[in-house]
């Protein structure tokens, strides 16, 4: 029933993600009498391995391999295949980043096991452990069964659990040697970069007009436009709208767009998508207008109207006026 | 010749009604509005350029589902697609993501494709997997996240989307699988004579048995929501005078 936590480097130090992945271990292992392993590898596994060991685990395994000193998907997931090899572990947890879905799902074709991916909470019931996933963009949960005793790779969406709940303690390292046969990495990555800016500054604005793909067509864009500016706001937008030229990408909130905080978040014709909240959940107030009741969104604004943006918008720029 | 598969699915539009089936663990499919999964159609786009831009090139469209994900590989084939695989399977509740992508794996082994695209995400079970599995099964190198592709010989680059705004350009050689992320293409619509043109290409359906489910969906269901919301319902015109009401005494702008 053991539990294995794979750590991600965040520069030197553990991804929240991973922090998170902790949490999530460390509340079931006593229900399931488990014990808790987390691993550090990569460039900067010394320093995960000793930030992991102010934490309550059981063991921390730091690997050591020049291998890996550089992220690539067929190294990380070469080298956790031989960790899940070795011991007999029932879940691998990580937290549900770019890099595990870029490596996870080989690790899962390589063991022949599943990996559930991106859950929000989970239960325990007759021993197992039962997961939730939202599913439909958000619109529905989705409770998962696992069914028989073998190994289940787990990720967790961002945020499940929180870090504040880290329970502390003194864990012993262990340092551990794998080979890794440099020929079965196939790909070869260039350094990371980031665009250059464009020229919207979402983190300062106070007072944000968001559109999302309810706004239907490129030429609707300018009531929302309108919107902003009776405001005296910022106009931005969901992926969508970016994916379909109708706004330029420097425009665009959520995990591969800008994080913002404004005193008002307006969010109109915008479903909820976790990808999307991640980016904008900060908010001071959120109000959010949208034709479909049950839309996720609702779930975390602060004011709800459920209509449709082309009845009330043009409305509400009037009477600001 | 260049073989390059696009796996499309066939999933909810994102304004269709979700409505729950008596078994709690599906929808409902008669009242589902079906489209093509977002990513798969930016995919396919993919797909069709990089044959544009390549002598001898043929694109396959594969989904995986009941007779109804006929429509979209059909759609696919008006697009400019030269054939299309249906793997039929009866029952709609094939979830666990190892068992699709084994699916998968054994159906397009024989083909030897060069390429594989496919979404990063399916807008209904959201595993964000799939394309990987396949890749690492048939032993073709992988890239996930992709922005943009461009085809060297018998290497393929991406640029491939990292967390916070980064990127990284991948590099790998090919036969590889490739997931791709939505907004690096303008997708086409179909043309008359594509649609025409379509009914004259080959649909080859395999039947699969899906008997092989280490996860299954036990219940399906609305999320109970705990967060403290307050509405502001009425006419159009007292929504908007609410709306400025709270504007100005309880948001305070
Ligand atoms: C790895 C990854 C990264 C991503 N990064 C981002 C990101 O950075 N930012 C982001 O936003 N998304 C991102 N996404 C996409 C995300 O998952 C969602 O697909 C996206 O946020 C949905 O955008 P939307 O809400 O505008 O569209 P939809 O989900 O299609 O929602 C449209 C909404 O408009 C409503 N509507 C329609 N017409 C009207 C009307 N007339 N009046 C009122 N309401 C109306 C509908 O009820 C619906 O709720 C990412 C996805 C992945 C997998
Ligand atoms: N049943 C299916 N039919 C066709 N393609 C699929 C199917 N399931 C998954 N895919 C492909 O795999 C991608 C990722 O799906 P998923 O792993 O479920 O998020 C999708 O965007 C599709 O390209």
């Amino acid at each position: 029933m053991n539990i294995l936590v794979v750590l991600e480097d965040n520069n030197g130090a553990i991804h929240r993600m991973s922090l998170e992945a902790i949490v999530a271990a460390q509340k079931i292992s006593s229900k399931l009498k488990s014990e808790i392993t987390v691993l550090a590898m990569g460039r900067n596994a010394e320093a995960l391995a000793l930030e992991a060991s102010k934490y309550e685990l059981n063991e921390i395994l730091k690997i050591n391999s020049s291998s890996l000193y550089s992220y690539s998907s067929d190294g990380y997931a070469t080298a956790i295949e031989q960790i899940i090899l070795e011991q007999d572990f029932k879940y691998v947890f990580f937290g549900h980043t770019y890099q595990v879905r870029d490596y996870v799902p080989k690790i899962s074709a390589k063991l022949m096991r599943p990996f559930l991916a991106d859950n929000i909470k989970m239960s325990i019931s007759s021993g197992s452990i039962e997961f939730t996933k939202q599913t439909f963009n958000a619109k529905l949960l989705a409770d998962i069964q696992t069914s028989d005793s073998g190994l289940y790779l787990v990720s967790f969406q961002s945020a499940s659990f929180s870090s504040d709940n880290l329970k502390p303690g003194y864990s012993k390292i262990k340092k551990i040697d794998i080979t890794i046969d440099e020929t079965q990495i196939k790909n070869t990555y260039d350094e990371p970069f980031q665009e250059s800016a464009g020229g919207v500054d979402l983190t300062s604005a106070d007072i944000i007009v968001s559109v999302g793909r309810g706004i239907g067509e490129a030429d609707n864009i300018s009531i929302a436009k309108d919107l902003a500016l009776a405001l005296g706001g910022q106009l931005s937008s969901s992926r969508p709208v970016v994916d379909a030229g109708w706004l330029s990408p420097d425009h665009q909130v959520g995990s591969s767009g800008q994080s913002v905080s404004p005193k008002l978040y307006l969010a109109l014709g915008i479903s909820g998508a976790i990808q999307h909240v991640v980016g904008m959940k900060g908010s001071k107030n959120i109000v959010a207008i949208n034709k479909d009741p049950e839309a996720p969104i609702f779930e975390i604004a602060n004011y709800g109207i459920v209509g449709d943006i082309f009845e009330i918008v043009p409305k509400l720029i009037e009477s600001l006026k | 010749m260049m073989k390059i598969a696009v796996l499309i699915k066939q999933v909810p539009g994102s304004e269709s009604p979700l409505s729950i089936a008596d078994s709690n663990v599906w929808l409902d499919e008669e009242k589902v509005a079906y489209i093509m999964n977002e990513s798969d159609n930016y995919a396919l786009e993919e797909a069709l350029l990089l044959k544009e831009g390549t002598q001898d090139c043929e694109v396959v469209v594969v989904s995986l589902g009941p007779e109804r994900v006929k429509k979209i590989i059909r759609e696919g084939l008006a697009k400019g697609a030269d054939r299309g695989m249906h793997l039929n399977i009866n029952s709609n509740d094939v979830t666990d993501p190892l068992s699709i992508a084994k699916i998968f794996a054994d159906a397009l082994k024989s083909e030897n494709f060069d390429l594989i695209l496919s979404g990063l995400q399916s807008d209904d079970l959201g595993h964000g997997q799939t394309g990987i599995i396949i890749g690492e099964l048939l032993k073709m190198s992988t890239g996930s996240l992709a922005v943009s592709t461009k085809l060297d010989g018998d290497q393929i680059a991406i640029k491939q989307e990292m967390e916070a705004g980064f990127f990284q350009n991948v590099r790998m050689s090919l036969p590889a699988s490739i997931t791709i992320q939505s907004g690096l293409n303008t997708p086409r619509y179909p043309s008359l004579k594509g649609i025409m043109g379509a009914k004259k290409k080959e649909i080859k359906t395999l039947d699969i048995d899906s008997s092989d489910q280490k996860l299954k969906i036990s219940k399906l269901y609305l999320p109970s929501s705990s967060n403290e919301i307050t509405m502001i319902d009425g006419s159009p015109d007292q929504i908007v005078e609410n709306l400025v009401k709270v504007f100005k005494s309880e948001i305070k702008i």
